[in-house]
């Protein structure tokens, strides 16, 4: 369709929009505004969605306006546009016959093979470091954690990277430091143990380790269609990538589900998916054992409230949940639970979920005990007992969601 | 437990005494090296540092999945139920969104045309309150950090939030100050609960103390005037005069003898106070003796019709007894100070006996001899404020229009200001509309800011044109800050439609400041928007 405006200037603005297209509305117009789409965009499609025939359609004239066939202006674009989307679909067919699966194998074959050559790089570090003792990783500090992750970028092997990273702060991280900094070192060896014989290794602790390396994977599972309760959702940032996860529960599969998304460092990820809603939808899980990671697929419906909300267990439970969860995959830092009937309670300077018979209690994480989520989940609480779905670690629990017991609406505490 | 600061115990059978020790072993290795300390795990072929990490990483993975929970300390008290009803799902959202609102909310400093959110959170609360409703328990955190940022918003924030908010400001440093601060709050015992009540008044702390008597004298005046006798004499002077402070409110007669008893202390800030409360009681004793001063001291000449001022010649002891002040402040002649004060503590009601049955307004009309117009006026104003005399201050006010100089009780803004709380609030409105016809906004803010909310039709109709002359007349909006600012707050949310034509952006007359119609569509823009969300506010909160 298309229209013209009449601006602050002498010449009216043409604005053209094209909705036939099936990757989505495209839109030109001659203003020189830098909002996309311009406002005179909207306004036509504004138009067009309201009153048939108030905007004429530059593919088909309307019995209303019949000489209204669009102005060459628009003809010109819409037809660019049209060869240019032919091009690329057809450049895409290109790639996809050039991406024969002889090719792809050996680029396959060759990252693997710049993969090994840095695992056993980073393992001659590591026995070179343990030979010296982990006190010359306080002294030397961060440069040399900084300068190993680079090679594991060259190498890469982002996952191997990100986890040196890691080891670098945790010298500074307070009394105790030494064994922290033993127990991730002892991991990362395993990983890397784990990859260079990951031809020895069952299939789906293979994948486990390929995904712990950093190698990206794709949904590869059946399809599950189900009724998703979201559960949490919540963003992590470093200096390049925001990473968006959302906690899905499928009401009727009793599956867990987490979708990651990624944006730009400083912008929210696109996918968004508000708390406590349910969103009947497509899920592909993705390669590897245990892990809850999956894909969205297709959407049915919008997200609609709904009163599910997922079966809890007890302190116990959550703590034997991360056990049985680390027999296909070592490197769980922690595991989704849904706590039931616990409360939290103030145990000196820290803070604990703890059952409603006094019994048994998990610990808050160091990091959930300076989050306002805490001071939200303790109003909620009130000292009665609430529902509270998050991640149960080694380090302790991280409050995600809370429900008021017996009923109310969810409550995101991150 | 485990030390690994995991502070999850590790108790079964994975996590045994002699596997914690060669962990321990571990890692003393691993800290000193390999080379320096020899690890207790050796494989055949396979280097120290190798092994090392093999037994590490086992050990590492078995802790972790041995981890149980730990044992449960002693759960917090209960939290009081919130009986009162839950607020509506849009209103609760509208809260949120208040709560988390940036002021300003543009870059530069600059408002835009977007609300001041953070200004609405008063009268969101306030309107929340009046219906009773319950505060929802996620929004406690970030209600108690407003609260604890302004302390404007404290008591109806606090109130708000309810019997939780008390509970968890318990457990948090932070928030201290909502237990400081509430006055019959769950802190306090209920006034009826007598035994409760005498044993925190004589056990608490003094902050405690005071707001004990001032809750309790909000729900019964005698009994607070009796707890506090109890202790009169023993109490210090610093907080005698703070007890004594909380007698203002229902202040009535049978508080005389209490009264009249403290005008004989030993510190003389209490006499002062005591004496101003009993002034502000036209019958008390106190008040009889001012009068006969006072009629000494003022007479009407029956041959020009002059009032004559004869200002006492000394202080005496029984004057100082009642609370007069015997040094004037530098500057001041000390008769005139000594009249001042006892005008002013003079019930109104005894000069139209002393002045031939005249009404106030004739009373304010008639002339003074000898330059003591001033004086005698400016005392008549401060009685009327203190005695709260609404006919008195009608007449001290004068008509809106006349310049403040040569009104009839030549009074500055702050006087006026004063004397316009004891009329009725219609009165007032109307009089400050009158007074913004006739003299522009420049002087009104403090005026204003004395009007019954939401502003009465007449009053923001005379705001709303007197903004729209100083438009005209080319002046920049932000002169006018303070009263837009309280126009947002207080006018009518009616009188949107009525301002959304003058939000377009007009033609810029030539004499004008430049770029002024700008500022001002967009000034106008913003108090429009302001209006509609506090309308959508009420009918989030009303139902209507």
């Amino acid at each position: 369709m298309w229209g013209l405006c009449k601006g602050s200037g002498s010449k009216p603005y043409q604005t053209v929009v094209d909705v036939a297209d099936t990757t989505g509305p495209a839109y030109k117009c001659s203003c020189p505004s830098r909002k996309f789409p311009c406002k005179h965009a909207l306004g036509l499609l504004l138009l067009w969605a309201g009153d048939d025939g108030a905007v004429p359609d530059a593919s088909a004239p309307s019995a209303s306006a019949p000489d209204a066939s669009a102005p060459e202006w628009a003809e010109q674009w819409l037809a660019g546009r049209r060869t240019r989307a032919e091009k690329k679909s057809g450049t895409g067919a290109d790639a996809a016959r050039s991406a024969d699966p002889e090719a792809a194998r050996r680029r396959a074959e060759r990252r693997a093979e710049r993969i090994s050559a840095g695992a056993t790089e980073l393992e001659q570090r590591l026995t070179d470091l343990l030979r010296g003792g982990l006190a010359t990783a306080e002294r030397a500090g961060y440069g040399m954690w900084e300068e190993t992750a680079r090679r594991m970028v060259d190498a890469q092997a982002p996952g191997l990277a990100s986890r040196v990273r890691e080891l670098g702060a945790i010298p500074a991280s307070g009394p105790g430091w030494p064994m922290r900094l033993l127990e991730e070192c002892a991991l990362l060896h395993l990983l890397d143990q784990a990859w260079l014989r990951r031809e020895r290794l069952p299939e789906p602790l293979a994948a486990t380790v390929r995904a712990r390396i950093g190698l990206t994977t794709t949904p590869e599972g059946p399809p599950v269609r189900d009724r998703w309760l979201v559960l949490a959702q919540y963003d992590t940032a470093d200096a390049k990538l925001t990473t968006r996860r959302i906690w899905l529960y499928g009401t009727e599969s009793g599956r867990t589900a987490l979708l990651l998304s990624f944006g730009a460092a400083g912008r929210a990820p696109e996918l968004a998916l508000p708390v406590g809603l349910s969103l009947d939808a497509e899920l592909s899980p993705h390669p590897g054992g245990g892990q809850p990671r999956a894909g969205l697929g297709e959407r049915f419906a919008a997200p609609e409230p709904t009163s599910a909300r997922p079966p809890g267990l007890g302190p116990w439970e959550a703590a034997a949940a991360y056990g049985t969860a680390l027999r296909d995959d070592p490197w769980l830092d922690s595991w989704p639970v849904t706590l039931q009937g616990v409360i939290p309670t103030p145990v000196g300077d820290s803070w604990q979920l703890a059952d409603a018979e006094g019994k048994s209690a998990l610990p808050l994480t160091p990091a959930a005990l300076t989050h306002p989520g805490r001071w939200k989940l303790a109003a909620l609480s009130g000292g009665s007992p609430v529902t509270v779905f998050g991640e149960c670690g080694h380090r302790g629990f991280t409050p995600l969601t809370a429900w008021p017991d017996p009923a109310g609406e969810a409550v995101p505490l991150c | 437990m485990t030390s690994t600061g995991t502070a999850t115990s590790s108790n079964n059978s994975a996590n045994s005494p002699a596997s914690w020790q060669e962990w321990e072993e571990l890692v003393t290795s691993a800290l000193l090296g390999t080379e320096r300390r020899t690890p207790p795990v050796a494989v055949p072929g396979k280097d120290a540092p190798s092994a090392l990490l093999d037994a590490a990483a086992a050990h590492t993975v078995r802790r972790r999945a041995g981890l149980c929970a730990a044992p449960a300390a002693a759960p917090p008290a209960l939290a009081t139920p919130d009986a009162r009803p839950v607020l509506p799902t849009a209103a609760r959202n509208r809260l949120a969104m208040l709560l988390t609102g940036r002021p300003g909310g543009g870059g530069g400093g600059r408002r835009g045309a977007a609300p001041d959110l953070t200004e609405l959170l008063p009268q969101w609360l306030a309107l929340a309150n009046e219906h009773g409703y319950a505060a929802p328990p996620e929004a406690l955190p970030a209600l108690l950090d407003a609260a604890r940022a302004r302390t404007d918003l404290r008591p109806q924030a606090l109130a708000f939030a309810g019997p939780r908010a008390l509970w968890l400001a318990r457990l948090n440093a932070d928030w201290k100050f909502a237990l400081r601060a509430t006055p019959g709050g769950a802190e306090l015992p209920a006034p009826e609960e007598t035994a409760e009540v005498q044993r925190l008044w004589e056990e608490g702390l003094f902050a405690e103390r005071v707001a004990l008597l001032s809750a309790v004298r909000a729900h019964d005046a005698a009994t607070a005037r009796d707890l506090l006798a109890t202790t009169w004499t023993t109490e210090r002077a610093e907080d005698r005069l703070m007890f004594l402070d909380s007698l203002r409110v229902g202040l009535g007669d049978a508080d005389e003898p209490f009264l009249e008893q403290a005008l004989t202390d030993r510190s003389r800030n209490v006499r002062a106070t005591a004496a101003e409360l009993l002034s502000a009681l036209p019958g008390s004793a106190l008040a009889a003796r001012m009068a006969a001063r006072a009629a000494t001291c003022v007479a009407l000449d029956r041959t020009d019709g002059k009032l004559v001022v004869e200002a006492p010649h000394e202080c005496d002891a029984a004057m100082e007894r009642d609370g007069v002040t015997p040094n004037p402040p530098s500057g001041r002649g000390r008769r005139a100070w000594w009249l001042g004060q006892v005008v002013e503590a003079t019930p109104l009601a005894s000069w139209s006996a002393r002045l031939g049955d005249r009404t106030p307004e004739q009373m304010v009309a008639l002339p003074v001899a000898d330059d003591w117009q001033s004086e005698l006026h400016g005392a008549w104003c401060r009685a009327a404020v203190r005695q709260q005399d609404a006919p008195w201050s009608r007449a001290l006010l004068g008509t809106p229009a006349a310049p403040g100089a040569s009104g009839p009780g030549a009074v500055s803004l702050a006087e006026r200001a004063k004397l316009l709380a004891a009329l009725p609030a219609d009165e007032r409105a109307d009089w400050v509309a009158g007074f913004i016809a006739a003299h522009g906004l420049s002087e009104a803010f403090q005026l204003l800011g004395g009007c019954a909310v939401p502003w009465s039709q007449p009053l923001g109709h005379a705001v709303v044109d007197a903004l729209n002359i100083a438009r005209d007349a080319g002046s920049y909006p932000w002169s006018f800050s303070g009263v837009m600012g309280l126009a947002e707050r207080c006018l009518d949310p009616v009188e949107a439609d009525r301002l959304e034509s003058l939000a377009a952006i007009p033609d810029e007359p030539e004499d004008g400041a430049p770029g002024a119609v700008g500022y001002w569509s967009e000034a106008f823009q913003r108090l429009v928007s302001t209006l509609r969300l506090r309308a959508a506010m009420r009918r989030e909160l009303t139902g209507t």
